[in-house]
């Protein structure tokens, strides 16, 4: 049989190495194959995606968090210490045969790891009976599936506050109305000001339990960008990314860049740590590089760059598009309700979707209640249509997106539309275009049908305060179906040209950064 | 690069049967030679590491290891005790201790040569023939050809 393992240890140096010589000697000696990538400090030889999709089971032996861990989704898998694969490596080797041969008598455990074994990124990677690819194209998509990994890795440290926090705030909204937003944290819901609650100990007694689920879920919420970007840089420079990763991240949320804004602050990052990690140092001024020199360094530049080179004409950009978007109040108004559909989606709490929502509010507040509408509706689409779409298309998703996928229902329902990034983050270029398409459609449609809401937000729970509620949910349901239905195609035509013409997939989320860099 | 071991940092006959004291007797030979900076500050790592989980393994081995701002040089020290050191293993006490320095900000090509020597450590020929050497430059010679196939 074929295996692969990876050994990991707290300190690198040694127990990582002799776990993984006694599995390669244990596994040589029961008549198996093994590829071990060791996750020491002296770097590791990821294991090749090939050897991954041949493996018939995984063995970690690890003391310590295996990084990124999704690469061996669906396989059967045998998990111990270090110390236990260097004491008895044989018996690790032995179960990871019986696990292997297990999985293979079952056949809904062979159909999940055969559905599992495609890229982090969503895409399908190339399967073991597949022709090698060219050796010029093989170095791009290599590249490309780095990227990916990349991204993936930050994405699956940031899943679990997006389904933690959204869920937490969709309760706080269904616990205390969709006014619950404002009386925390200041703001006006429906003629009413509140002022907002400045001192977390006044919280219960003020806002009540909703108050502070409110809190609790959009404390998660703030952490959503820095934990990507950071565990992006992670995923690129190990450790001593996660500082600037995270700072870089702080910073993209300051200057309102959103989630796009953070894959730059993390790509940065990473890049500028892997680049200082090369330069050779005297042997005195060695020992504080990675703990003082790198992360200070690496801190300064990215958060320059993000302020000036990236901060500055976000906020430019931000106000030529609200000066545009007031040019076209008078024009046609289902397009106007199209191309807010568009910015709901285009970046998901980013830029050009809070110039969208401001637009909204500010329509609100002049008593025109058919643009937040239509706002509201756009940003309920994109969690809702993903959601759908891994339901209908299991397969061309990996298990962290279909988890993902199943709080985004209740994340679009209560107009969390957040619940999209873990997606978009992973795939931009194919994803982002699909909840365009579909919010476009659903904010076109609302004004179409003169659908109203007098509430900036809330999602479904506020339908009651809807005008047209019916039509609304129509409206709602058909970009739901025009995201999924788009998304399901880009996807499908992907997988089918991969094997063949892996260069798209490999340029796609380059392309995708670039925009987010104009945007 | 340095040599990763020399005679110095060998001793064949290791006095005491405690952990600390075995470990910091060797630890003072590599700060003898300048491979560790500050002496004290290299064995808080060291117990650090330890408490996290001790570095016994079966076969009566003991890899008292670290990585340590205060360390200049990948550096092994190697000691070999009759009577056994108790190093947390489950069989019984170790008889062949290795005391892994490791810089903090190595480069990868340092840190490799740690890893290729754990990976030795893993082969009964290469213990075999550290428990029946007689003097400490064939210590160094083996570690030599076993690491760096030199």
């Amino acid at each position: 049989m074929k295996f692969v393992a990876v050994t990991a240890c707290p300190t690198g140096i040694a127990h990582t190495y002799m776990a993984a010589e006694a599995l390669e000697q244990a596994a040589t000696a029961a008549g198996h194959e093994i590829s071990v990538e060791t996750q020491g400090s002296a770097g590791s030889a990821p294991l090749s995606a090939d050897d991954i999709a041949a493996a018939d089971a995984v063995v970690f032996a690890a003391d310590v968090d295996v990084r990124d861990r999704e690469r061996f989704a669906g396989k059967p898998q045998v998990t111990a210490g270090v110390k236990a694969a260097i004491n008895d490596a044989a018996a690790l080797v032995e179960q990871a045969a019986t696990a292997a041969r297990s999985a293979a008598d079952t056949p809904t455990d062979t159909a999940a790891s055969a559905e599992t074994s495609e890229g982090p990124g969503g895409e399908p990677e190339p399967v073991p009976s597949a022709p090698e690819p060219e050796t010029a194209v093989d170095a791009h998509a290599g590249a490309g599936t780095r990227l990916r990994q990349w991204l993936m890795t930050g994405v699956s440290y940031m899943i679990p506050f997006v389904a933690a926090g959204g869920i937490l705030i969709a309760v706080a909204f269904l616990v205390g109305g969709a006014e619950i937003a404002a009386v925390v944290d200041g703001g006006d819901f429906r003629g009413v000001h509140y002022d907002g609650i400045s001192d977390p100990a006044d919280l219960l007694g003020e806002a009540g339990i909703a108050g502070v689920l409110f809190k609790v879920g959009s404390t998660a919420f703030d952490m959503l960008v820095p934990i990507l970007s950071g565990f992006i840089a992670f995923g690129m420079a190990d450790r001593p990314g996660i500082a600037p990763g995270i700072v870089g991240g702080l910073l993209a949320s300051a200057i309102g860049a959103g989630f796009l804004g953070g894959l730059v602050s993390g790509l940065l990052a990473g890049f500028v740590v892997m680049g200082l990690k090369r330069i050779k140092v005297p042997r005195g001024v060695a020992g504080v590089m990675p703990v003082v020199v790198i992360p200070l360094v690496a801190c300064f530049v990215v958060g320059l760059l993000m302020l000036v080179v990236v901060g500055e004409p976000i906020a430019a950009a931000q106000s030529g598009m609200t000066d545009w978007l007031a040019g076209l109040s008078g024009g046609t108004a289902w397009l106007l309700g199209g191309l807010l559909g568009l910015m709901m989606a285009f970046d998901t709490g980013g830029p050009v979707n809070k110039v969208a929502y401001t637009f909204g509010i500010a329509a609100l507040a002049s008593g025109d209640t058919v643009i937040m509408a239509a706002v509201m509706a756009a940003g309920m689409t994109p969690p809702l249509g993903l959601a759908l779409a891994t339901v209908v298309r299991r397969r061309l998703f990996t298990r962290a997106e279909r988890d993902a996928g199943k709080a985004a229902w209740l994340l679009g329902l209560s107009f969390i539309t957040e619940g999209a990034i873990p997606f978009a983050a992973a795939d931009p270029l194919r994803v982002i275009p699909s909840l365009m398409a579909g919010s476009a459609t659903t904010g076109a449609l609302v004004v179409a049908f003169g659908a109203t809401s007098p509430a900036p937000h809330g999602g479904i729970w506020v339908v009651g305060l809807v005008g047209s509620p019916l039509l609304y949910l129509v409206a709602v349901a058909a970009g739901m179906v025009v995201t999924c239905g788009c998304l399901v195609a880009v996807k499908s035509i992907g997988r089918r040209e991969r094997p063949a013409r892996p260069e798209p997939a490999a340029v796609a989320p380059e392309q995708g950064l670039i925009g987010a860099q104009q945007g | 690069m340095a040599e990763l071991i020399t005679a110095d940092f060998v001793d064949l006959d290791l006095r005491g049967s405690d952990r600390e004291e075995v470990t910091a007797g060797l630890a003072r030979q590599l700060a003898g030679a300048g491979r560790v900076s500050d002496l004290d500050g290299f064995l808080a790592d060291l117990r650090e590491r330890e408490a996290q989980m001790p570095t016994g393994i079966e076969g009566g081995i003991g890899i008292p290891h670290a990585r340590s701002a205060h360390v200049t040089e990948p550096t092994l020290g190697f000691g070999r005790s009759k009577s056994g050191v108790d190093f947390g293993a489950s069989d019984g006490p170790a008889h062949l201790i290795f005391l892994i320095a490791a810089p903090e900000g190595g480069d990868d090509e340092h840190l490799s040569v740690l890893g290729a020597l754990a990976r030795r450590l893993m082969h009964q020929s290469f213990r075999q023939s550290l428990l029946d050497v007689s003097d400490a430059e064939s210590v160094v010679r083996l570690v030599r050809e076993e690491v760096f196939g030199q």
